[in-house]
């Protein structure tokens, strides 16, 4: 989306110091995300630390959507890859998986059998409605990343619809989803995007 | 619950995992279905209650959800074991369920994205990988909505389920308008369930 603009146009932004920075916040934002790590990444890594425009967090969102594999780890893996190779992403991999994994051990140990009793089921009942609604505002808020896009707002509204319909009404299968109607939206754009050069 | 493993056991366990981790498009979860028939009706290394609250817990702890994965090969481990009871053999053997299941569902997808994306970024400036990004970004974003719909969208009894909407409705305004800490939102949610209001 940033093709006019010459490729320094990033170091405006903040990135990772090193690796370590890289495990360490990481670690920090897999423990605030519960059911889910998604809600809390885009606060963390667009809203406070500036790694990631909201552009570029959502199409490294779509990327990271598409490829299999949890979504959150996709991203840990492209954000390390990206500034700090194989070594960076392994960093942000453990970062996000090794403290989570410990803890719900302990847990798991500590509560055999504590889970299903009512008190414990309300708590995972009001939490889940919390985090459906995380996700949610997530999705609103990224919203004004479509006013770059090349196919205009207008398009993408309709895209949008018809994604949520098919997946939030009639409940289709993801990857029907995703490998219809991303294909024709991709060839959409680039139609779209050579219009806009050629401009 | 108790069972026995012989190796060629773990082996199969181990490369179960490794067949679903590119078949998980949308995120770990996706497989839950396949690893229930795996392992509670197929081969009985887990019960039906550990499959159930494997899930539940994965979802209330801090994480990415594919803990869940985690937690089914420590309880694979821990029956293989003996339970908990029987002490730091059967830990050993949980923990070594863990990292048999973990390792298996992470490296084929976690290798892919790293080659993909890799290659991605170094030709970012190519008309079909910026074509991708754009055409794929308002599908992306319907999809974050519609999660955070479905999610609430389970539970299809309005009479009794109303303050679930209400709840999730009332989040993502202040989600969306505040800047207010989002555990201190899980939370209230927590409280708000322990005592029975919603």
């Amino acid at each position: 989306m940033s093709d006019a603009q010459p490729l320094e146009h990033s170091t405006a932004r903040h990135a990772p110091k090193n690796k370590t920075d890289l495990f360490v916040s990481f670690t920090v934002l897999a423990l605030q995300g519960f059911g889910g790590v998604l809600a809390v990444v885009q606060r963390e890594l667009v809203d406070k630390k500036k790694w990631l425009t909201t552009d570029e967090f959502v199409e490294d969102w779509s990327v990271a959507q598409i490829l299999p594999g949890p979504n959150v780890v996709n991203l840990a893996l492209m954000i390390g890859g990206r500034h700090f190779g194989i070594a960076g992403a392994l960093a942000a991999l453990s970062g996000l998986l090794i403290a989570p994994t410990v803890l719900v051990l302990l847990l798991a140990a500590a509560v055999a059998g504590v889970a299903e009793t009512p008190v414990a089921q309300g708590m995972l009942r009001g939490m889940g409605a919390v985090s459906a609604g995380l996700i949610a505002a997530v999705g609103i808020k990224l919203m004004g990343a479509l006013k770059n896009n090349p196919m205009g707002m207008l398009t993408c509204i309709g895209i949008g619809t018809l994604t949520f319909v098919a997946i939030g009404l009639l409940r289709l299968p993801l990857a029907w989803v995703l490998l219809s109607l991303g294909p024709l939206a991709s060839v959409w754009a680039a139609h779209c995007i050579k219009q806009r050069d050629v401009a | 619950m108790s069972i026995t493993l012989t190796l060629a056991d773990w082996g199969s366990l181990f490369l179960h995992f490794i067949s679903l981790s590119l078949l998980a498009v949308g995120g770990a979860i996706t497989t839950a279905p396949d690893i229930h028939r795996y392992l509670v009706d197929e081969t009985h290394w887990l019960s039906d209650t550990q499959f159930t609250s494997s899930i539940a817990l994965a979802q209330g702890a801090p994480g990415p959800n594919v803990m869940f994965v985690a937690l089914m090969g420590w309880n694979v481990g821990l029956n293989a074991g003996g339970g908990l009871a029987a002490g730091w053999p059967a830990v050993a053997l949980a923990l070594w369920g863990v990292l048999i299941t973990m390792v298996g569902i992470m490296i084929p997808s976690c290798t892919l994205t790293f080659v993909a994306t890799q290659w991605a970024h170094r030709n970012r400036d190519m008309l079909a990988v910026k074509a991708f990004k754009s055409g794929m970004a308002p599908i992306v974003i319907a999809l974050l909505i519609a999660t955070g719909w479905l999610l609430t969208g389970n539970h299809e009894n309005p009479a009794r389920d109303w303050p679930l909407w209400v709840l999730a409705g009332a989040t993502t305004l202040v989600v969306w308008k505040t800047k207010t800490h989002l555990l201190l939102l899980l939370g209230f949610g927590a409280l708000l369930g322990a005592l029975g209001w919603i």
